[in-house]
């Protein structure tokens, strides 16, 4: 690539490789005014190197599928303007931690979503077709408390942040666990014991260290370690009821 | 690698031991104000119920504490499994269970 001498450029150092092992590869950038990480990586993929694989589909932070570590730290990449995260004119790119790799900047899913299923996080109906739709309160507490997790878009940041689950694979994680609790608080869900059992295992809830770095990156000011609070204290307090 | 049970168990200990450390440090601050001797203190809680209880419990509750604590950063940093973490568990809580034991009963059995 000829570098153009009035053009500001980024030096981005981008991870390529799969599953067996990998490196960073050096791309100069335009720099321009406004400009994302996505904006970055696709600029690499469609003026460099079309070989580049990544992954993302609204750009507008609303599917969760574009997130990567960005100089260290996991961060939509779609909602993460350069200026805000570049050390200098640098920028290191990589796959979201926590999570196996597929190739260059995509990585595998799977276990994310799986543990939501481990966790019980997936509705469990109380009602027919036939019946009356609920009323819910939207002053209620529960509802209040089912409502601060709603907007989470599986974005795996939280994920990806938490040093829990680098040390211990089997642990369900913040995301799942907060799907847990929000549905825990669902008037509509039927299937309460059924979640506490579910986060009451060796990968459950209570391996959480209640640092907050879920909390403090999750994009979308969603605060996991609260919802991880409440559910170790609904399985004490259901685990001193059997006791008794 | 805490479920709910382990949790229990080292949140209820924790629980115990608070008062206990308080007890424990402030009844030796007052015992040595006026200069007690070892033969002083050990007149006093030897062959005491009392003293002996209130250790024995306390050393039960520091092993299951400990126990459960060193379980987690031993699976977590040093990523033991299965069987050696089971026993490294259980032989970490048995080995405190040991040593404070003897102490316990060497200070407080006549
Ligand atoms: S608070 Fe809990 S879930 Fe959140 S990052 Fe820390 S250990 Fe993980
Ligand atoms: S809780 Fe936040 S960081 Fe975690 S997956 Fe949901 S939106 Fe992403
Ligand atoms: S591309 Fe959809 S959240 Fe970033």
């Amino acid at each position: 690539m000829t570098l153009l001498e009035d053009t500001k450029y980024l030096e981005v150092e981008i991870w390529r490789g799969d599953a067996a092992g990998g490196e960073f590869q050096s791309f100069q950038v335009p720099a321009y005014e406004s400009q994302t990480i996505l904006d970055v990586v696709s600029w690499v993929q469609q003026n460099t190197d079309p070989g580049l694989t990544y992954r993302y589909a609204c750009r507008v932070g609303m599917c969760g599928s574009c997130a990567m570590m960005v100089n260290g730290t996991p961060r939509w990449t779609c909602r993460t303007h350069v200026k805000k995260v570049a050390d200098g004119d640098r920028l290191r790119v990589a796959p979201l931690r926590n999570l196996p790799i597929i190739k260059d900047l995509a990585t595998d899913m799977d276990p994310f979503f799986d543990k939501w299923v481990a966790a019980e996080g997936k509705h469990h109906p109380s009602k027919s077709r036939e019946d009356q739709i609920e009323q819910i309160d939207p002053e209620n507490s529960a509802r209040v408390e089912a409502n601060s997790g709603i907007e989470c878009i599986n974005c795996s940041v939280c994920y990806a942040a938490c040093d829990t689950v680098a040390g211990n694979p089997d642990y369900l994680g913040p995301a799942a666990l907060q799907r847990a609790w929000t549905l825990y608080n669902d008037a509509r869900d039927a299937k309460k014991q059924v979640i506490l059992d579910a986060v009451s295992g060796t990968g459950g809830c209570h391996n959480c260290h209640s640092q907050g770095s879920c909390t403090v990156h999750c994009p979308n000011e969603l605060n996991p370690m609260k919802a991880i609070a409440g559910l170790k204290r609904e399985t004490a307090i259901s685990f001193l009821r059997k006791a008794r | 690698m805490l479920d709910l049970r382990l949790y229990m168990m080292q949140r209820l200990s924790a629980m115990f031991m608070a008062p206990f450390v308080l007890v424990h440090i402030a009844v030796m601050v007052y015992a040595i104000q006026g200069g007690l001797s070892t033969e002083e203190i050990l007149g006093r809680t030897q062959g005491s119920v009392f003293w002996f209880l209130f250790y024995a419990t306390f050393v039960i509750a520091v092993s299951v504490h400990s126990a459960i604590g060193l379980r987690v950063i031993a699976h977590e940093m040093l990523k033991l499994n299965g069987l050696t973490l089971s026993v490294l568990t259980w032989g970490i809580c048995l080995v405190l269970l040991f040593t404070g034991g003897r102490a316990v009963t060497a200070v407080t059995l006549l």
